[in-house]
This record gives structure tokens, sequence and C-alpha cells, in this order.
């Protein structure tokens, strides 16, 4: 999968070794146990129009450098935008500032757990075409164009249209000697119809399920997807909601999408079995967990057939690097096994803690201006190696929903109650679907669904979805994060009216 | 270089038909802790330079943005935002540039304001002492703390050179059984740290432990509940967020009217109450002036600079303005508004405290904050979400015990029209969007069937 890519020179040409030198040693000669720099270049293009007229495009380039370090066993963290020694010797200075005002608060003594120096290591993430390099004009007119195909159907009335598109560098440097330098590219397009009934004031609208993936601008020229026939069924797709009958709320068998699915996996598997949340890390915001480190190894997720993994390697993933944020590199482990909870996504700190041997490399900041928190691998649902393609688990449903693409997502704290709805919701009757159904949103508790996995979908069913917006931390970070899953049934799962919950 | 400097040579180096830059000087300071313990910590300085060119290719005006960190060079920002612009095509946006200066903003030639970690000298040693007292209780306290100072020096090719500070904070404190099963939570916004009592917070953490005690299981269903400022005000921002005008007139948010235009004029509430934003209202003090570095239908980069004056969205209950840049103004001959960072709820005629709304409840829930609040249904605004942290079993105007938590099914512009009581307005923090939004002032409202759609078995 190695690119014969490298990192671009204008990244590799900034005092990199210097600024390495200077934070450093400065770090070590006041005491500090363990020191790392991290500087990072993060390009960021965002195009937005409306109604396929441009509404704006932004280019922005965040570039700064961050001391992090461990004095006395308590974290100190400082960050700036002045790539100079004098800085870099600043920031290790009040890092250590920032450490001592700390340590009135801090009783845990900080330790990391081992990982093998990398001492001049590199990786570029799997993309053929730079977008950056790609003419503005260019980018902007294919997505005008993309815009006016939809705006020019019968009963479109808006497009709402963007693409956003990153190109992350990062240099990482540690007291060990790990120097690592990687390159990542990322991309999201998104295409919004909307129709609007002026008589009734009733508006819906329907968007494309192309997910967001660690691809450069191919991903919009190439043929991995499929825009312009995504783009000329979504008029007649939004055609029949506008039409379709209000679903009478109660139990049915679900058979959810990927399109839809990998948000549930994000929501009640991902987030759920991040080590930082079971141990109260993230208790005061993001929350905790209800998979707590006493039931690893005996509590039952969900059915035998669930087999659900953590990867950092995973080819396109959006979490995917050749070493995290704490220079440990990129793994692939259990999390799920046979139904069962097996394994977490841990950092260097959280590793130790735990008695493990080694972190499975989950540490990551959304740029050098935060400090590195425990955040998520690819986490992923394994196809039944044999298993059905989506027809023909729909065709083994009597009296069931089948849900395509996300739309509202909801949990919990803890990660038990969950609500989603989704772009299209079909009636499945006596094996076939018979036509989309409104107002449907499905709601359950993380361990019930699971259980309820009846049918998992083969390999042929399996897509790589993802997100680029999963918040975490305070202050708050955004991080990239992909899962791949087959299409699988559920049964008995609870469906809700939205209107009726609305009231009205 | 300073960051005026910077400014005037972004200007001076403009081919263009017009340009906006503007420079943010920022500085900030954090504490995160867990169970009695530190967690993270940070000091972080940035600069972000933003260079907005606008060039008429003849077919029209177009915008392009460029932005950077640091100390970049500024004649090579300036030439790719004005490639930007030539490449996006003709901006819908397009109105001449402001060129009056507005009131408030602040001086130009002054050094950016700034914080650092030392902001938390007396915080830090007072909430250590917090913890061994939640130590020797057998409880745990979790939460974050921020201080942070934003200056922004904005420019334009029209002459106007206007400079804003925004000093912003937070913090939050959650109490928890060592079990995790009881959990509540208290939370302040704060300018500079010196109104921040940690002996108050942590005390109001014990009231709402010592209510917990007692453990009531009921069911999902409709309840009277007592939403406090802080469940409010999540709702409220989420509604002011939607507050588009063009989405409205193009009949595609909740503010759209059957038949076409939208429903400004409509009574939204029966009390008296008022939304309004003030970028003086005291203590919740903000920019008096737009700062746009990309277009949206609620922003323009062309309103740069524009006066953002205080603004009433919902008045006496009846829905007054929305958020409306200045080229939708003028193709719906309707007034130039826009967002302002803060937002406050209020019924001139309430008395009543959050405490006396208590003691005059027969049956009902006090919640304490809100939490995952994502939107359902834009037609209706219908949100979802959870309690968190705190739902109260109120009895003949006595908490009596705490609830599990529920999800809840709920639309804001519903709610306000089924709101029967409100509460004097305090200043008070948002629990989901403080991230974004810290400026809110709210009362605690009075709903007498909010929809507890099912269970949540979190804590």
């Amino acid at each position: 999968m190695a690119s014969s890519r490298t990192v671009d020179e204008t990244f590799l040409a900034l005092p990199l070794a210097a600024l390495t030198d200077a934070a450093l040693t400065r770090a070590l000669d006041l005491g500090c146990e363990h020191a790392d720099l991290r500087v990072e270049r993060i390009h960021t293009q965002t195009v937005s129009l409306r109604d396929a007229r441009p509404e704006s495009f932004t280019d922005g380039e965040d570039l700064g450098l961050a001391v992090r370090v461990v004095h006395e066993g308590t974290w100190g963290f400082a960050a700036g935008v002045v790539l100079t020694a004098a800085e870099a010797v600043r920031l290790a200075e009040e890092a250590v500032a920032v450490a001592k005002v700390s340590a009135a608060i801090n009783s845990d003594r900080v330790e990391l757990a081992p990982e093998p120096v990398y001492a001049d290591a590199m990786w570029v993430s799997d993309y053929e075409i730079d977008p950056f390099g790609v003419p503005d004009g260019e980018k902007s007119g294919l997505l005008i164009d993309l815009s006016e195909q939809l705006m020019a159907a019968d009963g479109v009335e808006h497009v709402q249209s963007s693409c956003m598109h990153v190109k992350e560098q990062k240099y990482y440097a540690d007291t060990a000697g790990t120097r690592t330098r990687q390159q990542r590219v990322r991309i999201h397009p998104e295409f919004t119809a909307l129709t609007v009934d002026r008589a009734t004031g009733q508006f819906e609208s329907m968007r494309t399920l192309a997910p967001p993936v660690g691809k450069g601008w191919e991903y919009l020229t190439g043929g991995d997807w499929d825009w312009r026939g995504e783009l000329a069924e979504i008029p007649e797709l939004l055609r029949e909601k506008t039409k379709a009958p209000s679903v009478e709320a109660g139990r049915y068998d679900l058979v959810v999408d990927p399109s839809n699915l990998f948000l549930t996996i994000h929501e009640s598997i991902g987030h759920a079995t991040e080590l930082d949340r079971a141990l109260g890390y993230e208790a005061a915001y993001a929350g905790t967990s209800f998979a707590t480190v006493d039931k690893l190894g005996s509590l039952q997720y969900g059915s035998r057939l669930m087999n659900v993994t953590g990867d950092r390697t995973a080819r396109h993933g959006l979490s995917t690097v050749g070493w995290d944020d704490e220079g440990v590199a990129g793994q692939r482990w259990d999390i799920v096994k046979d139904g069962v909870l097996v394994g977490y996504q841990v950092d260097r700190n959280m590793a130790r803690l735990r008695g493990m041997p080694r972190s499975n490399g989950c540490a990551f900041a959304d740029s050098s201006s935060h400090v590195p928190v425990q955040r998520m691998a690819n986490v992923s649902l394994h196809p039944a190696p044999d298993g059905p393609s989506t027809q023909e688990i729909i065709a083994g449903v009597e009296r069931g929903i089948y849900v395509v693409g996300d739309k509202s997502w909801s949990i919990d704290m803890q990660r038990y109650n969950f609500q989603f709805t989704g772009q299209r919701f079909y009636r499945i009757e006596g094996g076939r679907l018979a036509g989309q159904l409104r107002d449907v949103a499905y709601q359950a508790t993380t361990t019930d669904f699971w259980g309820s996995m009846a049918v998992v979908g083969g390999p042929q069913t399996y897509v790589l979805g993802g997100a680029f917006n999963c918040g975490k931390a305070q202050p708050g970070q955004v991080a990239p994060v992909s899962h791949g899953c087959p299409t699988a049934l559920f049964e008995n799962v609870t469906i809700l009216n939205t209107v009726q919950e609305a009231g009205r | 270089m300073s960051p005026q400097e910077l400014v005037e040579r972004a200007l001076s180096a403009s081919t263009a038909d017009g340009q906006v830059t503007f420079v943010t000087e920022s500085s900030e300071a954090n504490l995160r802790w867990a169970a009695n313990s530190l967690t993270t910590n940070g000091a972080m300085r940035s600069r972000h330079v933003v260079v907005v060119s606008f060039v008429d290719g003849g077919a029209g005006m177009a915008a392009g943005t460029v932005a950077r960190t640091g100390t970049p060079d500024v004649a090579a920002l300036v030439v790719a935002s004005e490639q930007a612009a030539r490449d996006a095509g003709p901006a819908e946006d397009a109105v001449p540039l402001v060129s009056e200066t507005p009131a408030g903003s602040g001086d130009w030639d002054a050094a950016p304001a700034e914080t650092s970690i030392e902001v938390f000298a007396d915080f830090a040693p007072a909430l250590g002492q917090a913890f061994g007292e939640a130590r020797d209780r057998d409880e745990l306290l979790f939460g974050f703390a921020e201080h942070s100072m934003r200056t922004t020096y904005l420019g334009t090719s029209t002459g106007l050179r206007l400079r804003t500070d925004q000093p912003t904070g937070r913090v939050e404190l959650n109490g928890k059984s060592p079990d995790f099963s009881r959990s509540v939570w208290s939370g302040v916004g704060t300018r500079d740290f010196r109104d921040v009592s940690v002996i108050d917070l942590a005390a109001d953490v014990q009231k709402k432990m010592g209510w917990s005690a007692r453990r009531i299981d009921l069911p999902a269903g409709r309840y009277e509940a007592l939403l406090p400022p802080s469940a409010v005000s999540d709702l409220m921002i989420y509604l002011y967020w939607t507050m588009e005008a063009r989405d409205a007139d193009e009949g595609r948010n909740v503010f759209a009217k059957p038949g076409g235009g939208n429903r400004i004029g409509d009574r939204l509430a029966e009390l008296p109450l008022t939304l309004r934003s003030d970028p003086a209202a005291p203590g919740l003090e903000t920019a008096p002036f737009q700062i746009v570095g990309a277009s949206s239908g609620s922003a323009s980069v062309f309103d740069n600079g524009m006066a953002t004056p205080a603004v009433n969205w919902i008045e006496n209950g009846v829905l007054t303005n929305l958020v409306r840049p200045r080229a939708w103004a003028l193709r719906t001959t309707a007034p130039a508004t826009a967002a302002v960072d803060n937002l406050i709820l209020e019924d001139p005629t309430a008395t009543a405290s959050q405490d006396e709304m208590l003691a005059a409840t027969d049956r009902g829930l006090l919640l304490t904050t809100l939490w995952y609040i994502r939107e359902v249904d834009p037609q209706t605004l219908l949100l979802t979400g959870l309690t968190r942290d705190g739902v109260f079993l109120v009895e003949g105007g006595e908490v009596t015990g705490a609830v599990n938590n529920f999800r809840f099914n709920e639309s804001p512009v519903d709610l306000l029209g089924r709101t029967v009581q409100a509460g004097r307005t305090e200043r008070t923090l948002p629990r989901e969007w403080n991230d974004w939004f810290t400026r809110a002032a709210m009362p605690a409202l009075r709903v007498p069937d909010f929809n507890m759609s099912s269970i949540s078995p979190a804590s």
C-alpha cells in the first residue's frame, strides 16, 4: 500500500532539526522525564455552493509547533506559531511552567508505555492526485457542473454542495529518539437536493451517500464513485420520499445499509471502546462508557456474528497513519470477537496504567495547538466471509424497514441509548422493498441492538464510510475517522414516528 | 511584525477591486481534570491572518479567502486570495464594502490583549482543595477550566480600521459517586476568572450530590419540567442558529410560512418572552461589528465591519427578526441584521427565582443540563437529546430524589409556545454548545408536558 510519494519538500524544508534540538534539549535541561515536539501544517480548502452558485471558497493553512513534557510526573503542554529555535525553547519553558501550575491538582504520576524508536521514518497516505495541485478554478468548475446537473432536475428547488479537502503534514520528535514525518490527504464532497411544496410548506431533502475518504482529487474524477449516476437518481428518490406515507411507529426488523450503519458503529462501538472514556477522563464532556474495564473479556456486546477491529492501517481510512502523535506505529487489533468485548483503544499513558506491553497507537491531536488525546481508530465491523448480499438479506425479511444513508444521530453519555434517522427508509413486505417511508427514526440500547444482529452481509456489501467531524476533548478537537461495515439485519428494533414525537 | 502592520501591508499590496484583511491574535490557557486529578492542560498562542479579496471579472464581484497562521508572506497571501476570487466566479452576496465605522470599535494602535496559565494561579490551588474535600466525602470531581483572549484587527480597502477584544472563559465542575451512578454538574461563564468561585461551584455540586442520594425510577412520558437556564440556553442557541432569513424565505426552515414568505410577525410564545442579542450586554460583551471569513446564508464576507447593534429576535413572544446579510436584505427589502455572539431570553414580567419556581411545583422534574442535541426534523425543528447530570423529582415544592435520565424529542419553537412560566434571567453556561457559545443569559422555564421519549440508563 505504500505509495512512492514523499512528504512535500516545502514541509521537509522547515527547520525541523533545529526546532527539535532547541525544544528537547531545553526540556531535558529543565528536568523533564519525557518531551516531544510536533510541527504540523494543515492545508484545508472548503468550497461551498448554494444552488450551484459560489457561496464561499476558503483556503486555510494552519502551521505551528507544540512541546509536550512530563515534568516530575505531571503533563505540561505549550503551543505556538513561530517556527524559530528561540520560540521552541520558550515553548519548552512554558510547558514546564504549565506542569508546575498543574501539579497542584495532579495526583496521578504520568508514565508512558514503551515503544520502539523510529529514528528517521516517513509515511505518506495512499492517494493519486494532490487536491492542492489541481487549479482552484478547475475544482470549483467541476463542483458547479455537478451541482447544475442536480439543480436542473424536475422537482429540485435548491441544491447545497460543498467539498472539503485537507492535506495534513506532521513531524514528531521525542526524547527517546523517534523522528517521524508524514503526510495524509482526505476529501469530502457532498451534494444535497431540496424540494419545497409552497402550498403546504412541506420541505424535504436528500443527500449523496458518498462517504468522505482518505483519497485525493481522483475521488471526484476517477471511477471510484459514480457521482453523475448518484446525482441522476436523487431527484426521483426525493420525489418518492415526499409522497411516501408516514411510518407507523412500532417494532420492525431493520436492514441497515453500510451508509447508515457506519455511524451507528462510530457512536455505539467506536466511542464506547475508548479506554479514556471507560476510565472517566471524558466524564464531564464526551462522557464515559458502559463497557468498563471490569467487563473486558466477558461483556456480551452483541450477537456471536459480531466481530469488530480497531485499525490504523486500513487503506484510504481517515484515521490511518504511519505513527500516532506519540510516535507509536499504526496497528490493527480486535475490539469485539464473536460478540464479546476483548479490546480498547488506548494511548501510551493508558497502556501503562492498564499494564499493557504497548500502546495500540490511538493518540491524536487535531492541530499543533492541541494536546494529543486518545482518538478513534478506524473501528470496523467484519463482513461474514460467505455472507449474503443486501438483496438476499432483504429477501429474508417478512415485515421490516431498510435504511440507507445517515442523517440525524444522538447517543447518551454512557453510550447506551441512541436514536438515528437516515436519508431513505424503505418498507419491506414479504422479502421485497415496497416503497419509501417518511418520518422514521430508530431508537435502541447499544447491547440490545447489537445482540439483535441476526444476519451479517458478505464482503460484497462492505463499504468504508466515515466522517470528518468527530468531536471530543476540552478544548474541543475534531478528528476524521472511517468505519467499514457490511449490510446487516437487526431484529425487532423500535421505530419512532418523528412527527408524533413532535406532538403533531 | 505587529498585527496592525500586517493588515496595512496586505491592504497596500492589493491589486483587486477591494480587500478585507483581519488578524486575530489569540492566547489561551486550560486545565482539565478527572477523578480528582489533572488529565491535560495547555498554554497556546496563535496568530491568524485572513485576507479576503474582491475581484470584478466583468460578470460581477467575486470573493476569495486565504487564511494562514503565524507571520506569512503578505504579498504572496494577497496574490493567492486575488487568484482565489478570480477562480471562484461572481458572488451572489456581492454588495459594496462597508465604509462607515461602527460604534464601539476599539483602539487600533494598542497592543493585543493576552492571557496565560497564570490566570489559574489562585484557581488551581482552590480546585486542589476542592479535590481533597471531595475525596473526604468519597466523591469524584471532573471538569475543565479555560480562559482565552482574542484580539482582532480588521482593515478594509474602504478605510475601516477596527479592533475588538474578546475574553472568553468557562468552568465546568462535574461530581460523581465512585461507581459513577450519581452524577451532577455546575458551570459558569466568565470574562476574567476573577468572578469564579471554586467554593460556590463545589457547594452547588455537593448540594446536588445530596439530592441524588435517593434514586427514583420513572418511565418515559410527558412530564411537567423545570428547565434551568443552562438547559434553556442550549435549546435557544440551536433555535438562534436556525434563524436564517434566506432559508425561511426559501421555504426551508421552521421559520418559513406555508404559502411563501417567513413567519416574522407570528406569535411563538404566549408569555411576553423576548429573545435578543446585544454586543454591549453587561458581562456578555462581544464584537460590535461583523468579522466574516467565509460567506454562508447567514453571514457575508461583503459585510465585514458592518455594525451589529442590539437586536430583538423575538419580542413579547412575537418573531420580529431573522439573520439577514445585506445582499439578501436588499433582495427582499428587509433590514440587514447579523448574528451577535451572545443571546438573552427574558420575560420582563418575571420575578421568580429558580428556587421559588421549584417551591411552587407540586410534582415535576427539575432538569440540570441537556446533551447530544441533534436535529431530527427541520420542518418543526424537532430536536433530540438526553437529560444529563441530574433529573430531580420535585414533590410538594421539594426535591425528593434523583430520577433516571431520558432521551427527549422536542422542538424549541414548540416549547416556547407551551411554556407557562419563566423565571428571572441570569447569566448561564450552555452545557452542550459551550465550545462555540458561552455568552448567554436565560431564565428557568416551566413546561407542563416535556416529551421524555425513552429512558436512558446512562448516568
